[in-house]
């Protein structure tokens, strides 16, 4: 079963129009690279974009506005949440976080919210405002740093606000000014990891009941911990089993889990590049820039419907004919009518459409900008939802015959790519690649049906190692049937909880993670529990000497 | 300087509602009558020398490309024919190679990364050396407002091929708009401005931020070597940010050359080429302003990305499919397709010389105080091939170099390009490179 795992860093910073390269890259063994943790578990992880925006929502209001660019979030195996414990700051994303704070601060003193969010005037007993600088930075600085300030700290604050305000003639300036320094401050930037002997086993470490909290809620909930989570963080019950136990129901029950398993949807399946996709508008013209972002939102909900929300089994969204839809999307699905907000529909049983891999996001994402791509296709589902690894091709390879467009012998793009297959050196990668996108190449690079390609019927055969069928619906099939499958989604999922790559030591906790999700019938909830209450979610190092778990060479029994 | 305000008032009424160009007539006005100008100095000192990095992907044509005749006055095949405006501030080094020493030709990654770091490797993440402009801009960056300014004309902060390690990508400003934003915003002190009082908001952020960051330095407890790293970076990150905070709240000098353009209009970030040309362009003039105004000496530019993001609408095939794709004209003996967006991007690289050309500076232009090397991945991208790999000069790094001479080598180490460039920039270097990369030999070709 191990054997099927496979943890690589693919930075995926092009689009190749066809793979062809034997064997794969061993990335064991080099020590000091940025998508391999060294021995022990890194213990900063950089919040993302999403986490740090709905973090600023939850402690000082949704009407806070965040305005700035953010330096980029790094994609590491897949995941960008891997990347969080491998990134630090450049300068220049540090001044752009500077200024990022600089407008929350100024928001949160300013005469609309000051009374919600400061909550007190300095009274004349405390002309220089101590009192209320100290009672706001302990509250805020609590939320903040996802735990209690330090005296030192909670005293520089007090003294930092008063002498700025003194500067600047205003107290709530001063405020402002504290309150930017701490929102660029590292450990509200990043989730640090503090590590306590372990209450259960004295010997052994363990992290902290604080950040335990935050790994907890950053994981399910995506942003940071709520008053409860805290106190359940301050009164000790966070490092028991029981009282974690408790916590991470009460974090599953809330509407806001199906935030979290958003997040890791989004994350695993690479949608934000959904926000950027750009199409051809006189190949396309049906597809608007405004699509991207709907048929992204549709995958999402979609999938926490299912999941989250009715609890059903992950491979079903594989086969499933239900999707949410909305009157924007319906007439890319040549749907006559959809309600103008979104609602789950039951495709027709003769639709063409069938799963996730039918919905435009995953058929337009791994498209070129004006045309369908197979081979893309085909590379994102072995890599993204089977784990493996595809290798780059080789730099001198010679793709003239198979992109003769011209070339009246070959019409289609199956026939063109056929081409590959007669070629050794690139037959054992387009072996792994092609016969499942080439079953998806009756949608167009928008995502369209379509029955033909230049007036030639288009043949939708293909295969999954051993497996073969006729159509995208038994493509979909025979990945709710790949154990491949849902070992990739039990091992992504550990890799987003924990925030980094799998270490060799870890096999056996995603092994075991994978037969409790088996025994679920592969229930995301059961899953994301699972993770969560398990001790190795919050070991402070990992007990065996780490080294990443080496890429399988892709070459496979089928080929 | 008493026509500093009378400059002042006639350039916002002149160019109130006009975008970014500057026309070089009326930057004639404030030369004196020799030409030479009051703005021979910068703060009382000689006039800076800038460095930059200019970026097109997907390579050339070697055959369309390379110029058969070398030294100045070098012959403009059919790809460099857009240059003809500027040949004479553009020196062409071409033969240059990277050797990979056994390793795989990662596609797009290895010849970009060998350039820039003098150790090729298979991905950016493994990168194990800095690439140079970074060591170019730790050794001239400080006291600039940006230590190095990174763009992209392509929309997209990733696209960036600036690295201080695997994890630490320097992100790109990715549009006209927010470049202007991050330069010429709430921040900016116009250098000529008669008045300058320090604004104690700034005063009260530094003194809080640099209060607050010295607790947190000394609260850091036992960390793994990697944690530590990134620990690291983020002090000296913040550091930085202090110390720009440092400089807005002392009087710039004074910069002759600088007038604070307009706002440009926001711009939609596109693959379309002309609509790229038409963002770098605005960049471009952006950048010059930046670099005159003294806001930094660094710059990267991306005007494409590797696997060339460009296209022309309507067509299915993009610049980067078209060169693996496209079929070889039987009667041209080259791929058409190609060539063109090749041709295109040479386009786009004569405007970035003319933007800087077009700004006076003390008896020159602001591109004599330059050195902006501009390069490519790959030479011909249908191979990938990483051997000569088409490099640009640009300026005259304020008198070291020469222009407009063209260096065929027959296959040196590309790493003698990026050592000359860090030399020529005050990197104390008298080596770089690993394996077969290293080398101590300098282009002295083009020194004066």
């Amino acid at each position: 079963m191990n054997d099927r795992k496979i943890t690589v860093a693919v930075r995926v910073g092009s689009a190749m129009t066809a793979l062809c390269a034997a064997g794969a890259i061993l990335l064991a063994g080099t020590a000091g690279r940025a998508d391999e943790p060294e021995a022990g578990v890194p213990k900063l992880r950089r919040l993302t974009e999403a986490q740090y925006r709905a973090t600023i929502a939850d402690i000082f209001g949704p009407d806070i506005k965040i305005s700035g660019r953010f330096e980029p979030d790094l994609r590491v195996g897949g995941l960008l949440a891997a990347g969080t414990s491998a990134v630090s700051l450049t300068p220049s994303g540090a001044e752009q976080y500077e200024q990022i704070a600089r407008g929350i601060a100024e928001q949160v003193v300013d005469k609309a919210h000051r009374d919600r969010l400061v909550g007190c005037q300095p009274g004349p007993a405390d002309p220089s405002g101590a009192a209320c600088a100290e009672s706001f930075f302990h509250k805020v600085g609590l939320r903040l740093y996802r735990r209690p300030l330090t005296p030192d700290e909670a005293r520089l604050a007090v003294a930092q606000t008063l002498a700025s305000a003194r500067t600047l003639s205003d107290f709530h300036a001063g405020v402002a000014v504290m309150l930017t320094a701490m929102l660029s401050d590292l450990p509200f930037l990043f989730q640090v990891d503090r590590v306590v002997a372990d209450p259960a086993r004295r010997s052994d470490q363990t992290l902290d009941a604080w950040s335990r909290a935050s790994k907890l809620s950053y994981f399910l909930w995506n942003s940071t911990p709520d008053e409860e989570l805290l106190n359940a963080a301050r009164d000790g019950s966070l490092m028991t089993q029981e009282g974690l136990s408790q916590q991470v129901s009460r974090l599953m029950a809330s509407p806001r889990f199906e935030t979290g398993v958003t997040a890791f949807f989004d994350d695993f399946l690479q949608l934000e590049g959904m926000m950027s996709l750009s199409k051809d508008s006189l190949i396309y013209p049906a597809f608007r820039s405004s699509a991207g972002p709907a048929a992204r939102e549709q995958t999402l909900r979609t999938i926490v419907t299912l999941l989250a929300r009715e609890n059903g089994d992950y491979r079903d969204l594989f086969t499933t004919r239900r999707v949410a839809m909305n009157r924007q999307l319906s007439p890319l699905y040549r749907m006559p009518y959809a309600p103008r907000d979104w609602s789950m529909v039951t495709l027709p049983d003769n639709d063409p459409r069938v799963g996730l891999l039918t919905q435009i996001s995953f058929l337009t994402l791994h498209s070129h900008e004006g045309r369908s791509s197979p081979t893309l296709r085909g590379k994102a589902l072995r890599e993204v939802l089977m784990c493996e690894h595809i290798p780059t091709p080789p730099a001198n390879v010679n793709f003239t015959i198979v992109q003769d467009t011209s070339n009246p012998n070959l019409r289609t793009t199956r026939e063109r790519l056929k081409a590959h297959l007669d070629d050794e050196e690139c037959a054992s990668c387009h072996k792994l690649t092609d016969p499942m996108g080439l079953t998806l190449d009756s949608f167009d690079g928008a995502g369209q049906f379509r029955a033909s390609e230049n007036g030639v019927p288009i043949d939708t055969s293909g295969s999954l190692d051993n497996v073969r069928f006729s159509d995208a619906a038994g493509l979909g099939k025979a990945l709710r049937d790949s154990p491949q499958v849902t070992q990739c989604l039990t091992q992504s999922a550990w890799r987003y909880a924990v925030g980094r790559q799998l270490v060799a030591s870890e096999e056996p906790v995603t092994a075991a993670l994978h037969n409790r999700f088996a025994q679920s019938g592969f229930r995301i909830r059961a899953l994301f529990r699972q993770i969560a209450t398990d001790p190795h979610f919050f070991a402070a190092t990992s007990r065996a000497p780490a080294r990443t778990v080496a890429a399988r060479p892709s070459a496979r029994k089928s080929s | 300087m008493t026509n500093m305000n009378r400059r002042g008032f006639l350039l916002r009424g002149a160019f109130a509602g006009a975008t970014v160009g500057v026309g070089l007539p009326f930057l004639d006005y404030f030369l004196d009558d020799n030409g030479t100008a009051f703005a021979a100095e910068y703060g009382g000192g000689r006039l800076p020398v800038r460095f930059g990095t200019w970026f097109w992907g997907c390579g050339m044509i070697p055959d369309r490309w390379n110029p058969k005749k070398q030294g100045a006055g070098y012959d403009l095949p059919p790809e460099l024919a857009p240059i003809a405006p500027v040949q004479d501030k553009v020196t062409i080094l071409s033969g240059f190679s990277v050797s990979l020493d056994g390793k795989s030709n990662q596609p797009h990654i290895s010849g970009n990364i060998g350039l820039r770091t003098g150790t090729p490797v298979d991905s950016w993440q493994q990168i194990v050396a800095p690439t140079l402009d970074t060591a170019i801009a730790d050794t001239v960056g400080s006291g600039s407002f940006f230590r190095s300014l990174d763009l992209s004309a392509d929309g997209n902060a990733r696209t960036s091929f600036s690295y201080r390690s695997g994890t630490e990508m320097n992100p790109s400003v990715a549009s006209p708009m927010e470049l202007y934003q991050r330069v010429f915003g709430v921040d900016f002190h116009d250098p000529n401005a008669a008045e300058f009082k320090p604004d104690p908001r700034v005063m009260a952020r530094r003194s809080v931020l640099s209060a607050v960051t010295d607790q947190r330095r000394s609260m850091m407890g036992k960390l793994g070597a990697a944690d530590k790293a990134r620990v690291d970076s983020y002090f000296t990150a913040i550091r930085e940010v202090e110390t720009k905070l440092a400089l807005q709240l002392e009087k710039p000098p004074r910069a002759e050359a600088c007038v604070v353009p307009q706002q440009p209009a926001d711009m939609v970030p596109s693959t379309d080429v002309t609509e790229r040309q038409k963002a770098h362009k605005l960049m471009a003039d952006l950048l010059a302003m930046a670099l005159a105004c003294n806001q930094t000496k660094v710059f990267n530019m991306v005007f494409s990305t590797a696997t060339a993001d460009l296209r022309t609408a309507g067509s299915s095939t993009a610049y980067h499919q078209a060169t693996h794709e496209e079929l070889v004209d039987r009667t041209k003996g080259y791929q058409p397709t190609v060539d063109a967006f090749s041709t295109q991007s040479m386009q786009g690289w004569a405007d970035f010389v003319a933007s800087m050309a077009a700004v006076k500076e003390g008896d020159g232009t602001l591109l004599d105080n330059m050195l902006v090397m501009a390069h490519s991945e790959v030479s011909y991208a249908k191979n990938h091939d990483v051997n000569g790999i088409p490099v640009m000069l640009a300026g005259r790094a304020g008198g070291k170099v020469k222009s407009g001479i063209h260096v065929a080598s027959q296959g040196d180490a590309i790493s003698r390009v990026g050592l000359t460039m860090q030399q020529l920039m005050g990197v104390p270097l008298d080596g770089w490179g690993t394996g077969s990369m290293r080398t101590n030999r300098p282009v002295s070709e083009i020194l004066v």
